[in-house]
């Protein structure tokens, strides 16, 4: 991936620039402040000081314009989707989707009876990592945001 | 380095203040070539908290906000002039080369901050500070019933039972002997359907 040349005045470094690029993004996935259910509690408590999920660079941005990935974590209501879409239209590319806990990743306990739940966030915008649990403990999240960074890793933004 | 510079002190500072310039705008540059472009009008939209956004953004804000920032203004100075102090007030350099230094600049910084603080009395004092409040006119309807007639139902005090634990106790016997069961009937039986599978 990147070459190191070190000589007596000090070191230099060959990198392609994608790889610089993708290694600058992923250090600093910037997640969207934005909770709906009891998930973000566990996503509150994964950027709070016991987790730290800062040392990922992980740090939650007012605004869509800033961010790089959404957390959907919580249940997704079908007046709430249409809010989601927007939101996830609104931040610039390149853009991920983080789906957490079993309401956004497939209804949760409302799969069957709840007439008012969206049976899945990826019926309405495309998810990359989806995090098991009701809710998912903070660990599973600190995971979603490594797997997430290495699928950042592969990609190419400048051939794109 | 002996010779004479050919820039003044002055030079340098302009020079300082370009390359800021220039580093700002080159990291912007840095980032309009590599971002992705793909607008839409949902994105090119203004950012509501994901709600449609509606009316104009030129609202009028309340000039009651004009004091509060002016105030505002002046402390956030203040702080301004306080970060530079800051840095040399304790400076050991300054401090060996003479002793008063430390209490010159603490005194100095006090009376600073203490004329801006008889400038907030003084706001406060005046009364510029205050929030006035719109008053509220309550409605009144056209009727014939005095006024003291609505008061005296408002004041009216009702006996309340006071609260023992003799009370609680209810013979189960009389209870069933008062509802009839023989004759009872529900008006409403729910039903449960099985959802089809």
């Amino acid at each position: 991936m990147s070459l190191e040349i070190k000589s007596d005045s000090g070191s230099v470094l060959v990198v392609k620039v994608d790889d610089l690029l993708n290694w600058a993004r992923l250090s600093s996935l910037w997640p969207m402040s934005f909770g709906i259910a009891c998930c973000a509690i566990e996503m509150m408590g994964s950027m709070a000081s016991t987790y730290d999920l800062d040392r990922f660079g992980v740090f939650p941005r007012p605004s869509p314009r800033q961010s790089d990935v959404i957390i959907i974590a919580g249940t997704v209501t079908f007046k709430m989707a249409e809010r989601i879409k927007r939101l996830y239209e609104q931040m610039p590319e390149p853009k991920y989707v983080i789906s957490m806990g079993s309401c956004s990743n497939c209804g949760g306990p409302y799969w069957q009876h709840g007439y008012h739940v969206v049976k899945g966030v990826d019926r309405i915008i495309p998810v990359d990592i989806y995090v098991q649990g009701c809710p998912p403990r903070p660990e599973a999240l600190i995971g979603a945001i490594i797997e997430l960074q290495k699928k950042i890793e592969q990609e190419s933004l400048l051939n794109s | 380095m002996n010779e004479a510079s050919q820039i003044s002190e002055f030079g340098k500072v302009f020079i300082y203040l370009i390359m800021g310039v220039l580093f700002v705008l080159f990291t912007f540059f840095l980032g309009w070539l590599v971002a992705l472009k793909k607008p839409n009008p949902e994105k090119l939209s203004s950012y509501e908290c994901g709600e449609e956004p509606t009316g104009s953004s030129w609202i009028q804000f309340n000039s009651r906000f004009y004091v509060i920032a002016l105030v505002f203004l002046l402390f956030d100075v203040e702080m301004v002039f306080i970060f530079p102090w800051a840095t040399v007030f304790g400076q050991e350099v300054l401090l060996t080369a003479d002793p008063r230094w430390g209490w010159l600049s603490l005194i100095e910084m006090f009376i600073f901050v203490g004329i801006l603080l008889i400038g907030l009395v003084y706001v406060w004092k005046k009364g510029d500070l205050n929030w006035i409040r719109p008053e509220q006119l309550l409605p009144a309807a056209p009727t014939k019933i005095p006024f003291s007639v609505y008061q005296a139902l408002n004041e009216e005090k009702y006996l309340i039972k006071e609260f023992t634990l003799n009370n609680v106790l209810v013979e189960p016997e009389k209870v069933q002997a008062a509802s009839n069961p023989s004759s009872f009937k529900p008006a409403f039986k729910p039903k449960f359907k099985k959802p089809a599978e």
